[in-house]
């Protein structure tokens, strides 16, 4: 009876499943065994046939380039502060709004707006903001808190350019970050904490020897993908330096893109996006490594 | 102790307020450019409201650079995204939770896989398979591509919801003769209404604002989505900021819409994900 209840749903499940895997098999599994096979190839993007297997050759260029260094340097530096930043942000966010306050959900709801506008129309904002003649900041840092004596040229400069990206990514984010933290801090039995403040602990020990441990599957999750989409950071990078000055602010994707689509050579492209995804799985795999065992235990 | 607590009370109110303004600054700004004229773009000091204010900005991107077309580009993109995905990672979620069949943990696994890697990575494989599919500057090359980029996630959130809805009734209704197809039609599904709510939300967003992808597949200038025609309209326009805000905004429109209609799911959304504490 039982088997013959299995058998009978092979069929169904078949069904339910096919259009489901075969775009997976097309789009995302194919894909995914095709780019590593380019990545070891000079690929000729018109006649495939003709490419030449060159071994390691891509990866190597790659390793040995300046300009992949600096674009690591890059990504490294962004996800970091990003990350960091992003991540005590909104959890002070979450704390204080998680209390009764008056007016709660519309903050809630006016910190989570710039998280729905498109990635495009911030890019483009920032840059706009950032303008060397005439943006909003420069008029702010020189004639409002003058800071600065004359307007600073931030997209034409190598470290600068990588402000406004981070100042987008920073303000972006952090809403999403709160809203995270909020659901984390909500699962945190109130027994627990109206207990330790019984038994004499302060707001500050409450929140590192309670709330905190408490959240250690929230805080996982976001690291994981915070960093995550730090590295593999793209539109912001794309439309606000574009690379520029010479090609010293790239992310690893968009160099990635540049060697792709302006360049044709997809077995370099495939070798940088290849070196991404390696660093990407070891780093996630040391990130839960580190973060499932608590401190101190 | 009533006066520290007081004190606290100040101080948060403060620290909300200093967000505000900082999230505040940059949306009033891009808001009131969409309404200068051209001349006074880049006039300092900023003013709250321009003066004089024009339409102007709206009126040329919707009537010049196609931002019609893009918009309705980008509109069924979105509704075809949306509907597909809903149709195909809820009938994925089905099989996972409520079917028996071999090989079901390795093949979650393949799917949970999607989740994992970074989808900028498959954007050389899926070009060149793109054009091998005559799917280079279609717009089903945007919405197969999308679907599949969003299957693994949706299906994980909708494979939890269907395993939430109560098998006795499903066991009533086998007993009846009813098929999974009926389970699923009849039962799993009207019952499943918040967690398909946040799907449409997510596949929504992901598809309206999508560019990288967009940005490769897409050739030809009457193919273009919005964020495409957005960017580039900037950086052919380098200076005319009026006008790619004005568009801008009439992009956002869509968005806060489905914001405003489906709030209450965009933090269900988040705790359906998986994420408890």
């Amino acid at each position: 009876m039982r088997n013959s209840k299995a058998r009978n749903q092979i069929i169904p499940a078949v069904i339910f499943l096919l259009p489901g895997f075969v775009l997976l098999g097309v789009f995302f599994i194919g894909p995914l065994l095709y780019s590593f096979r380019i990545s070891f190839f000079d690929w000729n993007f018109a006649h495939p046939d003709r490419s030449v297997f060159v071994g390691f050759t891509n990866y190597l260029t790659q390793l040995k380039s300046q300009i992949f260094h600096r674009a690591v340097l890059n990504t490294a530096v962004y996800t970091v502060i990003t990350v960091a930043i992003k991540m005590t942000l909104g959890f002070a966010i979450a704390v204080i709004l998680n209390q009764s306050l008056r007016g709660r959900t519309f903050f809630r709801v006016a910190y989570y707006l710039p998280v729905i506008t498109s990635w495009v129309i911030v890019s483009l904002l920032f840059t706009y903001m950032f303008s060397g003649m005439g943006g909003l900041v420069n008029y702010f840092l020189k004639d409002v808190l003058h800071a600065i004596s004359k307007n600073i040229m931030w997209l034409a400069d190598d470290i600068l350019a990588l402000v406004p990206v981070v100042l987008v990514d920073i303000w972006k984010g952090v809403g999403w970050a709160t809203v995270i933290f909020l659901a984390g801090l909500q699962g945190i039995p109130s027994e627990l904490l109206e207990a330790a403040q019984v038994d004499g602990a302060n707001r500050w020990q409450r929140l590192m020897k309670i709330m905190l441990p408490m959240m250690r599957g929230t805080l996982v999750f976001l690291l994981v993908v915070l960093v995550l989409g730090g590295l593999n950071a793209y539109v912001p990078f794309q439309l606000i330096t574009r690379g520029a000055p010479q090609d010293l602010t790239h992310s690893i994707l968009t160099l990635m893109y540049r060697a792709t689509f302006s360049r044709m050579d997809f077995g370099n492209g495939a070798a940088i996006s290849y070196l991404l995804t390696i660093f990407v799985f070891v780093l996630s795999l040391v990130q839960l490594k580190l973060l499932r065992k608590p401190a101190g235990e | 102790m009533k006066k520290s607590r007081l004190t606290l009370r100040i101080l948060s109110y403060f620290i909300l307020l200093l967000g505000l303004g900082v999230v505040a600054v940059p949306i009033w700004y891009m808001v009131s450019t969409a309404f200068k004229p051209q001349t006074m773009v880049f006039e300092l000091p900023p003013q709250i409201w321009p003066n004089p204010s024009t339409l102007d900005n709206f009126v040329k991107a919707l009537t010049t650079d196609h931002f019609g077309l893009y918009f309705w580009n980008s509109l069924k993109v979105t509704l075809a995204t949306t509907t597909l995905t809903v149709l195909v990672s809820s009938m994925l979620a089905f099989a996972f939770a409520r079917l028996k069949f071999p090989g079901k943990e390795i093949l979650f696994y393949v799917l949970l896989l999607g989740m994992m890697v970074p989808p900028v990575m498959l954007i050389i494989p899926q070009f060149i398979v793109a054009h091998k599919l005559d799917l280079y500057n279609n717009l089903w090359g945007l919405v197969l591509v999308y679907v599949t980029m969003n299957i693994s996630m949706q299906t994980f959130l909708l494979r939890g919801v269907f395993e939430d809805v109560p098998r006795d009734l499903e066991e009533a209704a086998m007993i009846d003769g009813g098929s999974p197809f009926t389970i699923f039609t009849k039962i799993v599904l009207p019952l499943s209404g918040p967690g398909l709510a946040v799907v449409v939300i997510n596949s929504f967003l992901y598809s309206w604002e999508e560019y990288t992808w967009a940005n490769v597949n897409i050739g030809d200038s009457i193919n273009r989505t919005l964020p495409i025609g957005i960017a580039l309209f900037q950086s052919e326009h380098l200076t005319e900021w009026g006008q790619v805000f004005a568009a801008s905004l009439i992009a956002l429109i869509p968005v806060v819409l489905i914001f405003i209609l489906f709030q209450r799911y965009f933090v269900q959304g988040i705790s359906t994900t998986g994420i408890k504490g």
